[in-house]
């Protein structure tokens, strides 16, 4: 069976199988990477609209080359004022873009909810490309299949998160990730930047980076914004570097095969310093190319949406 | 003009009666409240198995009028009261321009004279333009025909501003309403921090920035010993401060809105922008104390903080999306349905909290059927049971949570000043 | 209703008559390789090139290719368990045997010879089929035949290998 949905909002509500399915389809995708037509016609004469409310070429890149090598039409349609300046509302918005007949929008707001608002709304499939402080489900999917594919396994793994977790989409749909695959993770960051009743989801909470990171398999490091300095959420870079930045005194306390991992852009020397970042454990370059496989999957298998119950007829029909 | 209303139970907890009684109204007047009263001259309405009950008040709206009639009007506002249940309403002044001068002030009286259905009284800014700075001119404003002064444009975040409008404000026995925010906790908040804002991404407005402010001003108006209300009470944290407060022999008087004792922020999971409302929607554990705090008469009155707000407010993303909810035709049947019939208030208890309680406070001669007061009656009744549309509201707004949730009891009748307004969902 | 059509011994013969049929109709098998069309195909193109081998004593590179993506029917059916191409050689100028279980449509021999020509530039490919069961919709023809089996289009046609059902056999369903 396909997956019995159309939209990818988060991984909060979604299984493991379905996560499974989506790490097995990628990596098939995967596989087209090292040819020299990297490109399939999976997804021929499909419609997908990159509609970015916040800008962000690094995440807009890498969707539209996974809907080019599926050979879908793509158009990227980026949204810089938010629609209140306009007097239009979102929905009005929305609407407009979806009369260009897409089959697939593919959203990244600053405000979470965006996503989950337009499926109300819109016909098309809706793929959530981060919303917010919600979250980003193919960056979730994507550090899960760098993780699996170089540990060979996820179930078991001792993670460290290490960041702003309480701003942050990659870490909530990580956490949603890590914790159905059977990952033991562990959240590590100040007290003001770890988010009310966290644990309730099922991962532990540390301050002390020193004590958490031993024995670790991954070592994840999420970006700090200096903005919130601005709030008091931390006194100053250079103390949050001290005790939270990934340096590789700290990273030598965790397991001698730890990978590194990082969803970009880094601020090299705070968070990770510049030899963690480019140590041979580093995996942070791997994780932007299956970014795409990824994203290849997450449109291939939403696209068949609610009309897969066909496609357990057997091959041999053809 | 007599009117007779006929064999209806009537609840009229000033006077404490609790019967099948018949009703005198003559020149718009309460005449007589008795048994079997017989009078050829008067028009009868018969009201068997219908509940009687003085003329419903809302001592907390939002009329938009002026500035932002795409909102509401005066005129919107008024039929969405009388087809509510209310007789009148105190509505708020965060109009543009603010509410802060007589001119104003004449301006919504005079509007709501010309609609001739609820009542319409003004309550005007503490602070002049709600910049919080200097204080309006209270006593012209009182003289002009405001009833209660209100920080709820903007909460009055300096405490020594707050302190001077209370030692100011009581020479005139008059009550000022205040939302309770600190406003420096709550930059960029949306819905009530909790575990389910940590899952939604959205950012949290603690209970505490309210419940600090419930103390302070409840500390500084008993200093000053000045008449303080508290508006629409959301957590467990303020009712227990209010509760303290009046076990101490403190002068305070709160009110909480429908929402507060029906929804918790599992609601805000849609991300639906009809949840978003400041207060924020709580946990579970405030509703039930919000609960608590009505039975046991911390909470004094039901207000509905009825805030319109048009689609160019409330389409748009959670965290853009305007605060606030209409109330002003679900405040009753909520209340009944949610209240009453699950028998956690009696119904003298309800009319104390939407009648003779918002009387009380912005000191109406309201609230009772008491022979030659002015013949305000809402007449219910409890049986009617149907689903709330927000299609078939009269305000212009259609911004509300409850579209599509069953309930049980409604206004069957609104009586204003003697003269039926508005009977069985129509306008008269 | 099953109708046996090939056991174990019926399949063999049946197997090493293709194997020959390529020896023949090859003069150059250095340019031969096999692909099999997943799954399957890449069983019995294995099994074809262990017995050219065995005849010829020149080893046939094999390879299996998956044509999920291919298909012409994706908007219809997403599959969620595609699998991976496996072809560890250049298939550059060479003669591929494109080795599939049933032909009946034509449709997934199409999409397997689009996803061969993604993968490079091969001087000619053949088709090679165990069982051709009729009702061919695109103007494709298999080179070489196991069985031809009229069917109905309801039918559908049932094949099993050791490797991956543990058994033999071909029948009718």
């Amino acid at each position: 069976m396909g997956l019995k949905r159309k939209h990818l909002i988060g991984l909060e509500d979604a299984t493991t199988e379905e996560i499974e399915t989506y790490l097995n389809t990628a990596e098939s995708f995967k596989s087209v990477f090292d040819r020299k037509i990297k490109k399939v016609p999976a997804l021929r004469g499909r419609t997908i609209v990159n509609l970015f409310f916040e800008n962000s070429t690094r995440t807009r890149t890498s969707f539209e080359l996974a809907a080019k090598r599926l050979s879908a039409d793509v158009i990227n349609f980026s949204v810089s004022t938010s629609s209140v300046a306009k007097g239009e509302t979102l929905i009005d918005t929305a609407k407009t873009i979806e009369a260009l007949e897409s089959d697939m929008i593919v959203v990244r707001h600053s405000c979470s909810g965006v996503p989950l608002l337009l499926t109300k709304t819109l016909k098309s499939g809706i793929v959530n490309a981060g919303d917010g402080m919600h979250e980003h489900p193919t960056q979730g999917l994507l550090d899960l299949f760098t993780i699996r594919e170089k540990k060979k396994k996820i179930k078991g793994l001792k993670i460290v998160m290490v960041g702003d977790i309480a701003h942050s989409r990659v870490a909530r749909s990580n956490i949603y990730g890590m914790t159905k695959m059977g990952a033991d993770l562990t959240l590590v960051a100040p007290p003001t930047l770890i988010p009310q009743d966290i644990e309730r989801l099922g991962v532990k909470v540390d301050h002390d980076l020193r004590k958490a990171i031993k024995g670790a398999d991954v070592v994840y490091m999420l970006r700090i914004q200096i903005e919130r300095q601005k709030r008091n959420l931390f006194p100053s870079l250079r103390e949050f570097s001290t005790l939270y930045g990934v340096d590789e005194e700290k990273l030598k306390l965790a397991n001698i095969d730890a990978l590194v991992m990082h969803p970009g852009p880094m601020n090299r020397g705070v968070e990770i310093s510049s030899e963690v970042a480019d140590s041979e454990q580093s995996v942070i370059c791997e994780q932007v190319t299956n970014g795409i496989a990824v994203r290849m999957a997450v449109l291939y298998l939403l696209a068949g949406g609610e009309t897969n119950e066909i496609a357990t007829l057997s091959r041999q029909g053809n | 003009m007599k009117l007779l209303l006929s064999a209806g139970r009537v609840i009229d907890p000033v006077n404490k009666i609790n019967e099948v009684l018949d009703v005198l109204i003559e020149d718009g007047k309460i005449s007589k409240v008795a048994k079997n009263i017989k009078d050829k001259a008067a028009m009868l309405v018969d009201l068997k198995s219908k509940i009687i009950v003085p003329g419903l008040i809302d001592m907390h709206v939002h009329l938009r009028e002026p500035g932002f009639e795409y909102k509401e009007t005066i005129s919107t506002g008024v039929r969405a009261a009388v087809l509510g249940g209310f007789a009148s309403v105190a509505c708020m002044p965060n109009t543009d321009p603010v509410m802060d001068n007589t001119a104003v002030v004449e301006y919504v009286i005079s509007k709501g004279k010309k609609e001739n259905l609820a009542n319409v009284y003004p309550i005007a800014s503490v602070s002049k333009n709600a910049k919080g700075e200097e204080i309006s001119d209270i006593g012209m404003l009182l003289k002009s025909g405001v009833v209660a002064l209100s920080d709820d444009a903007a909460p009055l975040m300096n405490a020594e501003i707050m302190r001077r409008a209370f030692e100011y404000t009581k020479q005139f026995n008059v009550s000022i309403i205040t939302h309770c925010e600190d406003k420096n906790m709550t930059v960029d908040g949306v819905m009530n921090e909790s575990f389910n804002s940590t899952v939604l991404g959205l950012r949290g407005m603690a209970p505490v920035a309210e419940s600090i402010m419930v103390y302070r001003n409840i500390s500084i108006a008993n200093y000053m010993k000045a008449l303080v209300h508290i508006a629409h009470v959301s957590c467990k944290e303020s009712v227990e401060i209010i509760r303290w407060a009046k076990k101490q022999g403190m002068r305070v008087t709160c009110e909480t809105a429908p929402h507060y004792f029906t929804l918790n922020d599992e609601a805000v999971k849609s991300y639906d922008t009809n949840t978003k409302m400041n207060p924020p929607l709580r946990s579970a554990e405030d509703v039930k104390a919000i609960i608590a705090g009505l039975k046991d008469g911390t909470i004094d009155c039901i207000a509905s903080d009825h805030a319109p707000h048009g689609r160019i407010d409330k389409e748009v993303e959670y965290n853009y999306a305007a605060f606030g909810i209409v109330g002003l035709e679900t405040m009753l049947p909520l209340t009944l349905t949610e209240l009453v019939d699950k028998k956690i208030l009696t119904l003298e208890q309800a009319v104390e909290k939407l009648s003779v309680m918002p009387a009380k406070i912005l000191g109406l001669k309201k609230g009772s059927l008491s022979a030659g007061a002015a013949a305000d009656i809402t007449v219910l009744d409890l049986e009617k049971k149907y689903v709330i549309d927000v299609n078939k509201f009269a305000s212009k707004s259609k911004n509300s949570p409850f579209n599509g949730r069953p309930v049980k009891g409604a206004a069957f009748m609104t009586i204003v000043g003697g003269e039926i307004k508005m009977q069985e969902g129509k306008l008269l | 209703m099953v109708k046996k059509i090939m056991d174990k011994d019926g399949l063999g013969k049946t197997l090493a008559r293709l194997a020959h049929e390529v020896i023949e109709k090859n003069d150059n098998l250095e340019e031969i390789a096999m692909v099999g069309i997943k799954s399957r195909g890449d069983l019995i193109a294995a099994r074809i090139a262990a017995r050219i081998e065995k005849l010829s004593g020149k080893t046939i590179p094999v390879g299996a290719i998956d044509i999920t993506f291919y298909r012409d029917d994706v908007s219809l059916k997403i599959s969620n368990n595609p699998q991976s191409t496996d072809i560890k050689f250049s298939i550059d100028g060479k003669n591929i045997i494109l080795v599939d279980d049933v032909l009946f449509t034509g449709r997934s021999t199409r999409a397997a010879i689009d996803a061969l020509l993604d993968l490079g530039r091969p001087k000619k490919i053949q088709l090679l089929v165990l069982i051709d069961r009729g009702h061919k919709q695109l103007p494709i023809h298999a080179d070489y035949v196991g069985k031809n089996i009229p069917t109905s289009f309801k039918e559908a046609v049932e094949i099993k290998m050791q490797e991956s059902d543990g058994e033999d056999g071909v029948a009718i369903l």
